[in-house]
């Protein structure tokens, strides 16, 4: 558990790129995990796990103030499991899919409780905002960002110490083969872009067309290798 | 140096996020280094009553929010009466939000994604597939919030006309189109690379996932996908466990 207090620190800096600071969408699956993949020394693992989670990202995308899952400390969680435990390689693709997509549904719910927590402090402040006062919208500002950077290296903390010695048991028993599992995961993963990119392009005119010509090119690039 | 720390602090614009003023404390935290330019200085009445109108409610899409900011510190340092600039922020919302949400959340996200996920099918290395991603997102993210700034500068109350600028007004479609072909060709491709070389288990894992996407738009809005996954994932697990 060495590395838990480094992937912590990994997690806040990701966690707090899904809303608050810089939204360059290092947050994203296939950064996060791949990133934590080659923290813990299975970059490959990480990447594997990422572009998985990266075909069921595409189905959350974070408009307005829906609620989605934070994907950023969660891809930190899964990646960095699938490689530590890269030893036994058959189910931890799936162990670190599993791993992550929990972690980003507990995480989705926190960042509610931050937006909760920051109108807290804003109503606090209320007098001081309407007298347009500098250090309480500054002070305002910082205190948000600070608690959501805390937010995500709690979450991730937490949620790496509970769930990797809970995947490295589950890991240890195992039946199926690798490949078997790794289909099955990302079988079900692509079925959520699939429908993701039907529901998000079809307002587009032709894009169904446009989707269905690039399946073929893909399929066609697949049957001739 | 004033624009500077205004760019930096467009990064930070949803820091204090919330379900009240939402991005309002943001847009009064990134105006701030243009406020305390009006005559006065941070102590002044007018420099009070410019944070507290630029602080307080605000909704749009956090990119296109630097094309208010321009506008906003031009208004504020060109001494235009407070109602006005009032009516201006509320009449920005709808509009910066609606066209970020498109141009953005639902073109250059899925777009960058989906073409670095294209990448990685056909088996790049990990650092070339996060560095595609990165860059080609970037560029049109940080462009965006840099072009908003500008224009809003430049135009300062006018600035509703940039909104109509080709890019924004059809640029959307076009994305649109695009994503909607490279998603077609990158999820076969990502499916075969994790997958690995057995022909039939790819076979396999494509049938599977036609057939749940095919359930999935059916059901459209009454399951979440990502959920639905979540559920599946871990039943697998539990049999691969149990067996």
């Amino acid at each position: 558990m060495r590395e838990l207090l480094p992937l912590s620190m990994l997690g806040g800096l990701l966690g707090l790129d899904v809303v608050c600071f810089p939204q360059m969408m290092i947050s994203r699956p296939l950064v996060g995990a791949t990133v934590a993949g080659a923290f813990v020394g299975d970059t490959t693992t990480g990447l594997l796990v990422g572009a998985t989670l990266e075909l069921i990202a595409l189905a959350t995308l974070p408009f307005g103030a829906s609620r989605y899952p934070e994907w950023g400390s969660a891809a930190v969680v899964g990646g960095a499991i699938a490689a530590a435990l890269h030893a036994e390689p058959a189910g931890t693709v799936t162990v670190g899919v599993l791993a992550t997509l929990a972690t980003a549904w507990v995480g989705g719910w926190t960042l509610v409780k931050l937006r909760v927590w920051n109108a807290w402090l804003a109503r606090r402040k209320r007098g001081a905002l309407e007298h347009g006062s500098r250090g309480a919208v500054v002070g305002l500002q910082l205190a948000g960002l600070t608690s959501d950077l805390v937010r995500a290296m709690l979450l991730t903390a937490v949620a790496y110490g509970l769930i990797f010695p809970v995947a490295r048991a589950t890991v240890a028993l195992w039946s199926f083969d690798e490949h078997i599992s790794r289909a099955v995961t990302v079988g079900a993963a692509s079925a959520v872009a699939a429908a993701a990119a039907w529901t998000i392009f079809h307002s587009a005119r032709g894009a169904r067309w446009y989707f269905a010509g690039g399946l073929l090119l893909g399929l066609l690039i697949l049957a001739m290798r | 140096m004033t624009w500077v720390s205004i760019f930096i602090r467009t990064l930070a614009i949803q820091g204090s996020w919330n379900y009240e003023t939402l991005l309002g404390n943001g847009v009064g935290f990134a105006l701030e280094p243009a406020l305390r330019q009006l005559p006065g200085g941070v102590r002044s009445d007018a420099f009070k009553a410019a944070m507290a109108r630029e602080s307080a409610y605000f909704n749009a899409h956090p990119y296109l929010t630097s094309v208010a900011i321009g506008a906003l510190a031009k208004a504020e340092l060109s001494g235009v009466p407070p109602e006005r600039i009032e009516r201006f922020r509320t009449a920005l919302c709808g509009p910066l939000g609606s066209v970020g949400d498109r141009l953005v959340w639902a073109g250059l996200l899925p777009f960058s994604s989906l073409v670095a996920l294209i990448a990685f099918g056909i088996g790049a290395r990990p650092l070339a597939v996060v560095a595609i991603f990165l860059v080609m997102y970037n560029a049109g993210h940080l462009g965006l919030r840099i072009w908003g700034l500008r224009v809003g500068w430049t135009r300062g109350l006018a600035v509703a006309g940039a909104l109509a600028n080709p890019m924004l007004r059809n640029g959307p479609a076009y994305i649109a189109r695009a994503a909607a072909a490279v998603a077609g060709i990158a999820i076969p491709l990502t499916v075969a690379r994790v997958v690995g070389p057995s022909r039939l288990l790819l076979d396999g894992a494509l049938i599977l996932g036609a057939v749940i996407a095919f359930g999935l738009v059916r059901v459209h809005g009454r399951v979440e996908g990502w959920k639905l996954v979540l559920v599946l994932i871990a039943l697998f697990a539990l049999v691969s466990v149990a067996r």
